[in-house]
């Protein structure tokens, strides 16, 4: 299970707080929404379970073991912006390759043509290397997906096509995955069950898209 | 108020031992806009939505070379006669303050814009005190750095700087992406003021959601150009011409969620027929040996031979 205890975050002990007693848990192969007005720091919330910021107060755990600073992150993060989160420098297959590269039935799921793997990121398009971004994620060493806003920036259709593909996934390997997004029908239509950081507790729990 | 026929944009790269190659990202791509009316440009990345923003505002790379037409009010829009309206008779609501100068207070920057449209500085300072007042931005925005603002002042800052330069026609380039239902409202409804000034308004989005909530029409891109021209009113109505128009429409969450398998093809591999044709469910012999003419189809228009039936 992926669990953040008592998280507090702010980035400098003068400044406020951002991430202010939050405690969440995420059970492998469940897919839990995250929604929260602007400013409730949910991005923030998805970097300290990810293990991009160290909280200033509380813990983040996988099955009881802290995150490992060295090794291959557990939990993996995508953002809205995959322009931020690869390599320039590297070229596509280089970027996949890079620690448990994805195979290839994947890379079909996710609409990955093979001409983009011999090209840079510049060469592609915001959807394009968003899809190359959610690759990288989906390998054996990954336990917990935490997908803010990840779709945020794609047509409804490839929307559609790329959750259909992690779902996938993440089902037949009982990846948790964590939603965080504006979009409610989204959220709605995903997830197993909903948090709401507004009403400080696990206020709702709704069926999955497919049952309703 | 702008016609735009037949656009192409070709971008001509040279690879490697000074072989040019041709690129042909947009081809044969319509789009009509009125006075008062929003037109939302719908289409995922790489439909050639962000192009055609750059081709009306004179503003493609060097090495692009465009065919068709784009008339303004009547008149051709040369790249001379773009560079004269940019930013004064046509406008740009940009993506992110990212376009905005970092180092410049937001207020000077909005003032400078009514400046460039040829107000007097003290009736740009007006002007900027009115617009931020209409917007609900508090008088000490106006001394905020980019920076310094949140992500719903952001969006009004940038509504602010297309409203003081005046302009007849406004764009807007994907607008609401990631933000929160209140904001992606609140920007909307601004794109639906400047229209009922008797502005046209371009709302370039890949988020159909969005767009019907405040379009007149939607113009659907696919593959580098126009695979549908409805009415706003088509999409719950039932009244969808064309089969991708149609696709992505179930497919939005709170349809059916159903995709269609496949992606759009790339510039470099374009069919010769129906640029639809490897995904289209209705596909038959006849869509494969060329293109499909846009043609009227119950007082829209649809780029599909099958889109009566
Ligand atoms: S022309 Fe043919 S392939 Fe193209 S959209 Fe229409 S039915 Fe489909």
């Amino acid at each position: 299970m992926l669990t953040g205890e008592g998280l507090w975050f702010r980035y400098a002990p003068q400044l406020p707080w951002v991430i202010q007693a939050q405690t969440l848990a995420v059970e492998p192969g469940e897919v839990v929404g995250l929604m929260a007005p602007s400013g409730f720091g949910k991005t923030t919330l998805a970097k300290l379970l990810a293990g991009y910021l160290a909280p200033t107060k509380g813990r983040v755990s996988v099955d009881s073991q802290p995150l490992p600073r060295r090794r291959y992150c557990p939990v993996q993060l995508v953002f809205q912006n995959p322009e931020l989160a690869v390599n320039p420098r590297w070229r596509i297959d280089q970027i996949l390759r890079e620690g448990h590269p994805p195979q290839m039935h994947q890379l079909d799921a996710l609409g990955i043509h093979s001409g983009w793997l011999t090209r840079y990121p510049h060469e592609l398009s915001g959807g394009e290397l968003q899809r190359i971004a959610i690759a990288r994620t989906l390998n054996s060493q990954t336990r917990y997906l935490i997908a803010d806003e990840m779709t945020a920036m794609l047509d409804a259709n490839t929307q559609a096509l790329i959750w259909q593909a992690v779902l996938d996934y993440t089902r037949a390997h009982q990846i948790g995955v964590l939603v965080v997004s504006h979009d409610w029908p989204l959220v709605r239509r995903l997830c197993d069950r909903i948090l709401d950081l507004a009403a400080d507790q696990d206020h709702c729990t709704l069926v999955s898209g497919v049952a309703e | 108020m702008l016609s735009v026929s037949n656009l192409s944009v070709t971008f001509s790269q040279y690879e490697k031992g000074l072989r040019r190659k041709q690129l042909t990202v947009i081809t044969d791509l319509d789009l009509e806009v009125q006075a008062g009316e929003v037109v939302a440009v719908v289409g995922a990345s790489g439909s050639g939505k962000s192009l055609l923003a750059h081709a009306i505002l004179g503003i493609l790379p060097e090495n692009a070379a465009v065919g068709g037409t784009m008339l303004f009010h009547g008149q051709p829009l040369t790249p001379e006669r773009c560079q004269q309206l940019r930013g004064k008779a046509i406008a740009l609501v940009p993506q992110s303050v990212g376009y905005l100068d970092p180092l410049m207070r937001v207020g000077q920057q909005v003032q400078r814009v009514a400046q460039l449209n040829g107000l007097s500085k003290p009736a740009a300072r007006t002007a900027v005190k009115q617009t931020f007042q209409r917007y609900d931005l508090p008088p000490q925005a106006d001394r905020c750095y980019p920076f310094q603002v949140s992500g719903g002042m952001a969006r009004r800052v940038l509504v602010s700087t297309a409203v003081v330069s005046q302009a007849d026609l406004v764009i807007a380039d994907e607008p609401t992406p990631g933000l929160h239902p209140d904001v992606v409202t609140e920007t909307l409804n601004h794109l639906r003021e400047l229209a009922q000034e008797g502005r046209g308004v371009i709302l370039i989005t890949h988020d159909i959601g969005a767009a019907l909530l405040v379009a007149d029409r939607v113009a659907v891109f696919y593959a580098g150009t126009t695979a549908e021209i409805a009415s706003a009113q088509d999409f719950a109505s039932g009244n969808l011409r064309h089969p991708y128009t149609q696709a992505l429409w179930r497919s939005l969450p709170q349809n059916d969620f159903v995709p269609v398998p496949g992606t759009q093809p790339s510039p470099e591999a374009l069919p010769v027929g129906c640029l639809f044709s490897d995904r289209c469910p209705w596909v038959t012999e006849a869509c494969l040996p060329e293109r499909p003419a846009l043609r009227a189809v119950r007082r829209g228009l649809v780029r599909c031979i099958h889109a009566d039936r």
